[in-house]
């Protein structure tokens, strides 16, 4: 009796989030898949018979290819910028003292309290050719500056939405690290910046690691800034997926779309994870 | 002039001071230790002489040379630190190489070099591992192989055996301090540990408060001390309380055989004598009678503690490989006269 209870008792302790998975992720993530399959007709909308020709339609044409490439491109540009930025911010904060560490960590936490949608609008407004940027170009001679509806907005803003996502992984890494560790880097002739990159960094990687994977995956599938700050003409992935739902009404090229974006996200990440944690493993253990 | 001297060293954290007026000569291959309880300044000290705290006032010089001000990655100083800092993503080689990279020594005589450090820790077939594959104690030893690799004039060590247990403690204070004679390296070591203190160095620094109490060798620390803190912090002590009346240490009604010095004749004065220069014997037979409370075996020693009517007194006895009195056999104690010193008491305003 107590060892078949023994055997159920973890079945019955995951079931609640199991079956919250299941019916919250994996049942929409399935019909999904299914919808990506059947065939759509303009006039009598989506139909019983499956076809392979949305995946064939996406793979072939350079619009949708430029997208996907746009969407990968612009998520590794944000993720490369938030570790340049957020690794030497984290550090910056595990270096301060308190009160100004807890001041500074809030700081950049806050900004997640409000929402995306509010700090696009706020980018755009200070991006656009009135905004409060192109006024300081114009003051200091400089002339105006297409800004808004670029990529180089949409990168912006994700970096600033992305950032916290970064840092605290990375700060949390550098929590456990033993401050000696650097100090005796120093004693041993390393300059400050050497004992950086030789010591500090590379006892990081994990947290710059899971930084990276949550950056990239959330970059990559962000909408309301590429939608607000891309304008009509630059779509990523999920603008992409929005469209052929809601304005051409193609539910099944939409899902084949998401299912490939979903497809190449994840094949990145796991890639990216294997051959980085594999290396940060064997050292650290 | 010394090898490395610290001149009026003084660190305060706000209104605190940390350490205070730190003055000390080392001479060059000579084994120091700073040794206090915690909190009593030393690895401020050290870390100042390291150069990872920066004085507040005072000047350290380094073979005449000024190195107050100077930046740690300048001074060339070799420093086990107390949780050894290992680098845990380096191998074994990697860490001790590091030193010698930064100084820019070419591969061949790196490989020669961290060979030799590897081989003088005995570590010479760990070499490809990662500390975290490392016992305790050969992480010590990684730490000690790393800052040595780098010749430096001054090896720090920072409690370096308080991480491990107490019998590799014991294996280790005896191979360091030959490692240490081996290379003749100037080395300055902060410990809590009495014995580790007096085991090692040719001179131990006793620190209390901040302030440096005395400088001496082992021997004379444990036979002299300065103050009444030391000889109870450095070895045991007992404490008589009594008189000092017509030339001699009066307690209980008995006069007690002792050295005094500075005592006015009718004031209140403490007896101290150390535990090991008491001997027992039939009651009746010593300068003192008293009743064994409890025994203690300790392999190479017994330790007694004693109800007298001078109070209780520690007595400790060589283990000759008989039973000893038991608890509650009556026992004389006896000792000799220049063994016991009587003094002031502590906080008495001097005469």
């Amino acid at each position: 009796m107590s060892s078949a209870r023994a055997g159920t008792t973890p079945w019955l302790l995951a079931a609640p989030g199991a079956l919250l998975f299941t019916a919250l992720v994996v049942v929409p993530l399935v019909l999904t898949l299914v919808l990506s399959f059947h065939v759509y007709d303009t006039a009598s909308g989506v139909k019983d018979e499956t076809t392979l020709s949305h995946y064939a339609i996406i793979l072939s044409d350079s619009y949708f290819l430029n997208i996907f490439w746009r969407t990968l491109r612009l998520a590794a540009l944000t993720t490369l910028i938030c570790a340049m930025i957020g690794a030497p911010e984290a550090y910056i904060l595990s270096r301060m003292r308190e009160p100004w560490r807890s001041i500074f960590l809030l700081a950049i936490i806050g900004p997640l309290l409000v929402s995306v949608v509010v700090r696009a609008f706020g980018w755009s407004m200070l991006l656009g050719p009135t905004g409060l940027v192109n006024e300081a170009f114009r003051a200091l001679g400089l002339g105006t500056v297409k800004i808004l509806y670029t990529e180089t907005a949409i990168v912006i803003a994700l970096v600033h939405v992305m950032l916290p996502f970064m840092v605290i992984p990375v700060w949390t890494s550098l929590q456990k690290l033993d401050p000696m560790v650097e100090a005796a880097a120093w004693t041993l002739g390393a300059s400050r910046l050497t004992a950086l990159g030789r010591v500090v960094l590379p006892q990081v990687t994990m947290g710059l690691l899971s930084g990276s994977l949550v950056v990239f995956g959330l970059s990559a599938s962000a909408f309301a800034i590429p939608a607000l700050l891309g304008g009509r003409r630059l779509k990523m992935a999920a603008t992409l997926v929005y469209d052929e739902y809601m304005h051409e009404l193609n539910w099944p090229l939409g899902a084949a779309i998401a299912i490939l974006v979903l497809v190449i996200n994840l094949v990145i990440m796991l890639a990216y994870q294997r051959v980085v944690e594999a290396r940060a493993r064997r050292t650290l253990g | 002039m010394g090898f490395l001297t610290l001149d009026g060293l003084t660190k305060r954290y706000g209104e605190a001071a940390a350490v205070s007026d730190v003055t000390l000569s080392v001479a060059k291959g000579e084994f120091i230790s700073l040794l206090g309880p915690s909190g009593c300044g030393k690895t401020t000290t050290l870390q100042m002489i390291a150069g990872l705290v920066e004085p507040s006032a005072g000047r350290i010089t380094l073979d005449g040379r000024d190195i107050t001000h100077e930046k740690p990655d300048r001074r060339g100083l070799g420093i086990v630190f107390q949780s050894y800092a290992l680098f845990p993503h380096m191998t074994v080689a990697q860490n001790v190489s590091f030193g010698l990279e930064m100084r820019k020594v070419a591969r061949p005589e790196r490989e020669t070099r961290v060979k030799q450090a590897l081989a003088l820790v005995q570590l010479a077939a760990l070499a490809d591992r990662y500390p975290r594959q490392l016992s305790g104690g050969q992480r010590q030893r990684v730490a000690v192989a790393r800052a040595l690799v780098i010749d430096p004039p001054v090896l720090l060590l920072d409690e370096p055996l308080s991480n491990l247990d107490a019998k590799l403690r014991e294996e280790m204070q005896f191979e360091l301090r030959g490692i240490q004679q081996r290379v003749g390296a100037t080395t300055i070591m902060v410990t809590h540990d009495q014995s580790e203190a007096l085991s090692m160095s040719d001179r131990v620094v006793v620190m209390e408060q901040g302030r440096i109490m005395q400088v001496d060798a082992p021997y004379r620390l444990y036979e002299s001390p300065a103050t009444p803190f030391i000889s109870s912090f450095v070895g045991k002590m007992n404490r008589l309380h009594g008189v000092w009346r017509n030339s001699g240490f009066e307690s209980a009604g008995r006069v007690l055989p002792c050295d005094g010095a500075d005592l006015t004749e009718g004031a209140a004065a403490v007896l101290a004598i150390r535990p090991e220069k008491i001997t027992l014997t039939s009651p009746g037979a010593g300068v003192l009678d008293g009743r064994v409370t409890a025994r203690f075996f300790l392999g190479s020693a017994w330790f007694f503690t004693i109800e007298t009517d001078a109070g209780l007194i520690g007595v400790s006895l060589p283990n000759a490989g008989e039973e000893p009195a038991r608890e509650g056999d009556p026992v004389g104690l006896d000792w000799s006269k220049s063994s016991a010193k009587a003094a002031k008491p502590e906080g008495a305003q001097p005469a």
